[in-house]
């Protein structure tokens, strides 16, 4: 899924007529997998657009037009979920670019057990998210969790990670963050091994020191891949349920619920229209913020 | 994984139900297969398991499969998916009250109304299963009572009372903090424990404002409005206030409640009566010492117990054997399934079929409950009286309860979430 959305974040568009008009395939090739496209992703979207303005129950609806979003935007917890994914989205995506091109740079520099210590970075990645969010709430036990009784060993009162009303949004993004750095590790990677190594060469002939490679080389040269890395973190961000939801819940009250826990809390308590209007708002926010967010950084590109 | 498990044994119901109905006529002498979903509660499970063995023991030529769902929340998505596709299992174990209400049981159930062992169901619970007139399930397992559920060896050390009103409740409290246990056990990790003082204060609501549920229903009483309904709330917040819990209540679940009043760490725990049997079977020393209260409320002489009806077993309206299905609900509802149950979990609260009484050596909680039932001091639960539960109650509670919301503003809140869910119904007057 993930991968996917990258392909498409950094597909060329400029040539595409072109490439179609010289193209030697029959343009039919494409209607299988238009098909599936549109029945399965297409359709669902314009069917739950109308569903919306709807209330729903599992047999019948009801045409109610607007009043699901003004219920959606009037009640108090709802309101706070939509700010809650947009701190969450800052949050995860800030750090995993920062801590994501630190880990880069150590780990494509000459070090003993480079590779191993690659897949450690990475191994997060791979472990189920519920796994995930089920040992930390046990690590993050404020009375039990090995996090504070290690912090009690030096004598620091811990706080009550998830049950402390503010701090459990930002106990799950740091969560987030360890699960989901590997993966921008690996395309940072990616990004800096693809630097030819010339550029290096010939500026430490000019003397210049690994901080001023790093600056005037590394960075500009990785944009690409910290822009993928921008927008993959953002959007899951925005979208993000199974951590939250194993974790917290939402909770304690409302205060960790982000749009996608809200949404699946309306369908679970059989609101499905609201739920569906839930699930617009969703898709619009992400538009709204990745789509500019996208052409900005993809304007900026560094051509080589 | 659970879905992918629950698919394929899907499949094979249905291929199951494809060769049954080819060979339906006489299944009295052909091998019949049924599916039951049932949640996980270990009790359930106990009690769906000694059903299925007692009945397949009398009828040798049908074997029936349990398929085990989730509870709470997830549970019920997956009971509404599954009739909402035409997939559910041939028998089905679900809420009865409010909850049964949203999966329109005139469009999804078969009607029991004129099946002949519905005599032996109470009336009670007859009228937390029906609408329009139909009946559509049977009672599985006891009734239960929201309230107290007390050590009553801290008790005897202090010499106290059980309280009949709120304020003796809270000088116990007081005399409990005193002597360094835990006055009131929160849980809150597991959000729904949080709302037991509002919800079992429904017949301290009801003394006060006989008419509650009705006008409830219609759109005509609030909590925001009504101080008997917003008292719940009120002493939620008001045990908080007086740091009479636990302070990890926050952090702790429902199974770590049970530990504490079991272990004699803290006095008091409010909950529904359907924890006895865990109590039973995690803590046979110590369950002699545990005891039960009706949540009290202002006056000592209308003190009485808010009950929750047992959760029903139903039929669902594409089911592959009706005949065979019919046949064991009225197994379940006869006298013979009631001891089956008992058997099986013991006996920790009325069962609500004719002819089905307890036997004499119940645990304390269980006898100190009877005496409501038997003195007629009992009402339903608003979830039994009214369709209308706001989903979003057990997060309201957990705030008022932590302290970061005051009474007055989670009882508007909660209406707004009321609303919500009568406009979903499509009741008259929202």
């Amino acid at each position: 899924m993930a991968v996917a959305t990258a392909g498409a974040v950094n597909a060329p568009k400029k040539s595409r007529v072109k490439d179609r008009q010289a193209s030697m395939y029959p343009i039919w090739l494409l209607y299988p997998a238009a098909a599936i496209y549109g029945i399965l992703f297409l359709l669902p979207t314009i069917t739950s657009l109308y569903y919306s303005l709807t209330r729903w129950t599992l047999f019948n609806s009801e045409f109610i037009g607007f009043d699901n979003f003004i219920q959606f935007f009037q009640e108090p917890f709802l309101y706070q979920a939509l700010i809650n994914t947009v701190i969450f989205a800052f949050v995860t995506s800030g750090l995993k670019v920062v801590l994501g091109l630190a880990l880069a740079v150590l780990l494509t520099s000459p070090l003993i057990a480079r590779d191993f210590l690659r897949s450690v970075v990475f191994f997060p990645v791979l472990v189920s998210t519920v796994g995930v969010g089920i040992t930390f709430t046990i690590l993050m036990h404020p009375t039990e969790g090995v996090i504070n009784e290690t912090l009690a060993m030096i004598g620091i009162d811990g706080p009550g990670w998830l049950v402390d009303r503010n701090l459990a949004l930002y106990s799950v993004a740091l969560v987030d963050v360890w699960r989901g750095v590997g993966l921008a590790t690996v395309i940072y990677i990616a990004g800096i091994v693809s630097i030819p190594a010339d550029y290096y060469e010939a500026s430490r002939i000019d003397g210049a020191t690994r901080w001023q490679q790093f600056r005037h080389i590394t960075l500009p040269l990785v944009r690409p891949a910290m822009f993928t890395v921008i927008i993959l973190s953002f959007i899951g961000g925005l979208r993000l349920f199974d951590l939250i939801w194993t974790m917290t819940k939402g909770g304690p009250g409302f205060s960790s619920d982000v749009m996608a826990s809200v949404v699946y809390k309306q369908y679970q308590s059989g609101f499905y229209g609201l739920s569906t209007a839930g699930n617009v708002v969703l898709f619009v926010l992400i538009a709204v913020l990745a789509v500019p967010l996208n052409m900005f950084l993809n304007r900026k590109v560094v051509t080589r | 994984m659970m879905l992918k498990k629950l698919n394929a044994t899907l499949a094979m119901g249905g291929a199951t139900a494809l060769a049954l109905s080819l060979a339906a006529p006489a299944y009295a002498q052909d091998q019949v297969e049924l599916t039951w979903l049932v949640d996980n509660g270990p009790s359930t499970v106990d009690i769906a398991e000694a059903l299925v063995a007692a009945y397949e023991e009398k009828n040798p030529n049908v074997s029936i499969e349990l398929e085990i769902r989730p509870g709470g929340g997830e549970g019920d998505n997956i009971v509404k998916t599954r009739l909402a596709t035409g997939e559910m299992t041939d028998i089905f174990v679900y809420n009865s009250g409010s909850l049964l209400q949203a999966i329109a049981p005139q469009q999804t159930l078969m009607p029991l109304t004129d099946q002949p062992f519905m005599d032996n169901v109470q009336e009670a619970f007859q009228s937390v299963v029906s609408t329009d007139g139909e009946v559509f399930g049977v009672p599985y397992g006891a009734a239960q009572g929201g309230g107290i559920l007390y050590n009553s060896a801290i008790y005897e050390e202090l010499g106290l009372e059980v309280p009949q009103t709120w304020d003796a409740f809270m000088e116990n409290n007081s005399a409990i903090d005193e002597a360094g246990y835990i006055p009131v056990i929160q849980t809150f990790r597991e959000s729904w424990t949080s709302q037991i003082f509002v919800l079992a204060d429904f017949y301290n609501v009801l003394q006060a404002e006989p008419d509650f549920a009705e006008r409830y229903t219609n759109n005509e009483a609030k909590y925001a409005t009504s101080e008997a309904a917003q008292k719940g709330f009120e002493r939620l917040a008001a045990i908080h206030e007086a740091g009479y819990t636990n302070e990890d209540f926050n952090a702790l679940g429902y199974q770590e409640g049970l530990e504490m009043l079991a272990n004699k760490e803290g006095a008091h725990y409010p909950m529904i009566t359907f924890a006895i049997p865990s109590l039973e079977t995690n803590y046979p020393d110590q369950v002699d010492d545990i005891g039960f209260f009706a949540l009290p409320g202002d006056d000592a002489d209308s003190n009485g117990l808010t009950t929750w009806m047992p959760a029903g077993v139903y039929v669902p309206q594409t089911t592959s054997n009706p005949e065979v299905a019919m046949d064991f609900l009225g197994f379940i509802a006869s006298v013979e399934g009631c001891e089956a149950m008992i058997d099986a979990v013991g006996a920790n609260g009325p069962y609500l079929i004719e002819g089905c009484g307890l036997p004499d050596d119940v645990v304390p909680a269980v006898r100190d409950m009877l005496p409501y039932f038997e003195e007629g001091r009992v009402e339903p639960a608003l979830e039994f009286l009214s369709p209308i539960k706001g989903p979003a109650l057990e997060q309201i509670t957990v705030e008022v309860g932590s302290g970061f919301r005051d009474p007055a503003s989670a009882a508007e809140l909660y209406d707004q979430d009321v609303r919500k869910q009568a406009q979903q119904l499509g009741l008259e007057g929202w």
